[in-house]
């Protein structure tokens, strides 16, 4: 009983949250355009099935990966599992191997269950006649985005600038759209901001915060902050591989079957 | 049919959630060495993501992609700049405002220009700054999906916008407080959520699609990522003004 109404409470948080786009469609729609929705009936259940939805998947990340994903951050940074000296504590960047390949690992399979990454990634294959293949998007972008965080733990731990590693991803990506299939460009942009919603904001938030607190010298407040914007560049840059790895496949297959 | 789609997009869902349970499991048992706590608890919530997550792509396919798209279709037939350019504002500013991220990481600037900066001097003052900051981004992310609409209207290739915004924020940098910085580059990953991605894909490949000489694939995508952009920009002006 006490769990119904927590998850009651849960959906009309949802319903809240939600309230201002539906009602923008909705004002827009009859308003604006003047016209009744078509298949009305269809859009409200959708709208039903999108709220339930959410609700469901926020409540079981609440009782299953959240938990677990925080416990984790903050046992793989705890000074026994690294194994720091208590008395001398003189740590290297090595020291953390371990959570640079944990935040690696989060990264790529967070990137997997992503909801809105799926949906764009269908989107895309729907439009591009199958030449992008969702399967082969999504795991890009978790290549990146592991990647991306496990530079984030890095420079949390070793404390430099994230100007620099944001500056020089963009040099990358920027380098990479002169070779890139122009047609790819808006689909390879937008997944990198995609990936970073429901699953992967909480879980990388808790982790920066592990991080910051463990690690001698780092402000929990303010040294934290930053993983996200890094889980949001890398992804670009290995769709934009991605794209052209697949390209140059498919000009080698071209040139030797003539 | 409905039922055995259901349970077709289970079995997606399914697969897709196993690369983080492994991960989870392998992490936890092998590398930690130590049982996963309250197993039951752990068990059901795993079911709960996967019917959620099916629930939240069947809905996605019945209801918002089919709505932004026929909205798009329509307010290109209608020809109205002034409607079409208000409801892309109107659509990314009610997306943010609300998006329970966002209101959370507002929160921590807050308190993070309480302790460090002389910005805030009372904790009174710290709801304020919260408030305005919510409101910075999501001014900005309306603005982004407005001229993202603009830009698929007059043709101009998807990634100058997003250039322009990249060379803004490099130089804006080094002006932006300290403090503000890890901040502003995370604003922009945080105010694009779920319901703001599929909606604005739907719109931005539906407008290309019904406007001539557009290609839904090189015109339809890149508003998003502008949406993630423009939130750092905005609030590094915030964070040098007030």
């Amino acid at each position: 009983m006490d769990w119904l109404a927590q998850f009651f409470i849960r959906l009309l948080e949802t319903a809240r949250d939600f309230m201002p786009i539906f009602l923008v469609l909705i004002g827009f729609q009859l308003l604006v355009i003047r016209k009744p929705i078509s298949n009305a009936r269809k859009t409200f259940a959708g709208f039903i099935f999108v709220l339930l939805g959410v609700s469901i998947f926020l409540e079981g990340l609440d009782l299953a990966l959240f938990p677990i994903g925080k416990l984790m951050a903050t046992q793989l940074t705890t000074a026994e599992f690294l194994g720091i000296n208590p008395v001398n504590k003189t740590t290297t960047w090595q020291t953390y191997a371990w959570v640079y390949i944990f935040a690696a690992s989060l990264g790529f399979a967070v990137a997997l269950a992503e909801p809105s990454l799926l949906a764009i990634a269908t989107k895309a294959e729907q439009i591009s006649g199958g030449t992008i293949r969702a399967w082969g998007l999504r795991i890009a972008v978790g290549i990146g985005l592991g990647f991306g965080l496990a530079l984030g733990t890095f420079r949390i731990v070793t404390g430099t600038e994230l100007y620099f590693y944001i500056i020089a991803g963009f040099s990358i990506a920027t380098l990479q759209t002169l070779f890139t299939p122009k047609a790819i460009l808006g689909i390879a942009f937008d997944s990198g901001s995609v990936t970073t919603t429901m699953v992967t904001v909480p879980l990388v938030t808790a982790l920066g915060a592990g991080l910051a607190q463990t690690i001698p010298g780092r402000d929990p407040l303010s040294d934290g902050f930053g993983l996200l914007a890094l889980a949001s560049l890398y992804p670009i840059i290995a769709v934009l591989s991605y794209a052209q790895i697949a390209q140059w496949f498919n000009k080698r297959s071209l040139s030797s079957t003539p | 049919m409905f039922k055995k789609r259901f349970i077709n997009q289970l079995i997606n869902s399914f697969f897709d959630l196993s690369p983080i349970l492994t991960v989870v499991i392998i992490f936890q048992v092998l590398i930690i060495r130590q049982a996963i706590p309250d197993v039951g608890h752990f068990i059901l919530g795993i079911l709960f993501v996967l019917i959620g997550l099916t629930l939240f792509i069947q809905g996605l396919e019945l209801s918002l992609f089919p709505l932004g798209e026929s909205m798009a279709y329509a307010f290109a037939r209608k020809g109205s700049l002034f409607w079409l350019l208000s409801f892309a504002f109107c659509l990314g500013f009610s997306a943010a405002i609300a998006e329970p991220a966002l209101i959370t990481l507002a929160k921590q600037a807050a308190e993070l220009a309480y302790q460090k900066t002389t910005i805030i001097d009372s904790p009174s003052d710290k709801n304020n700054y919260a408030l305005g900051f919510r409101i910075t981004v999501a001014i900005s992310v309306g603005l982004a999906i407005l001229i993202g609409v603009l830009r698929i209207i007059r043709g101009w290739p998807a990634y100058y916008p997003v250039f322009y915004a990249y060379i803004l924020i490099a130089l804006m940098t080094p002006f932006t407080p300290l403090e503000i910085r890890a901040i502003a580059y995370d604003s922009g990953c945080v105010a694009t959520s779920t319901l703001t991605v599929p909606l604005v894909t739907a719109l931005g490949v539906g407008l290309a699609t019904a406007i001539k000489g557009r290609n839904p694939m090189t015109d339809g995508f890149g508003l998003v990522v502008f949406a993630s952009l423009t939130p750092v920009i905005f609030v590094m002006i915030y964070g040098i003004i007030v």
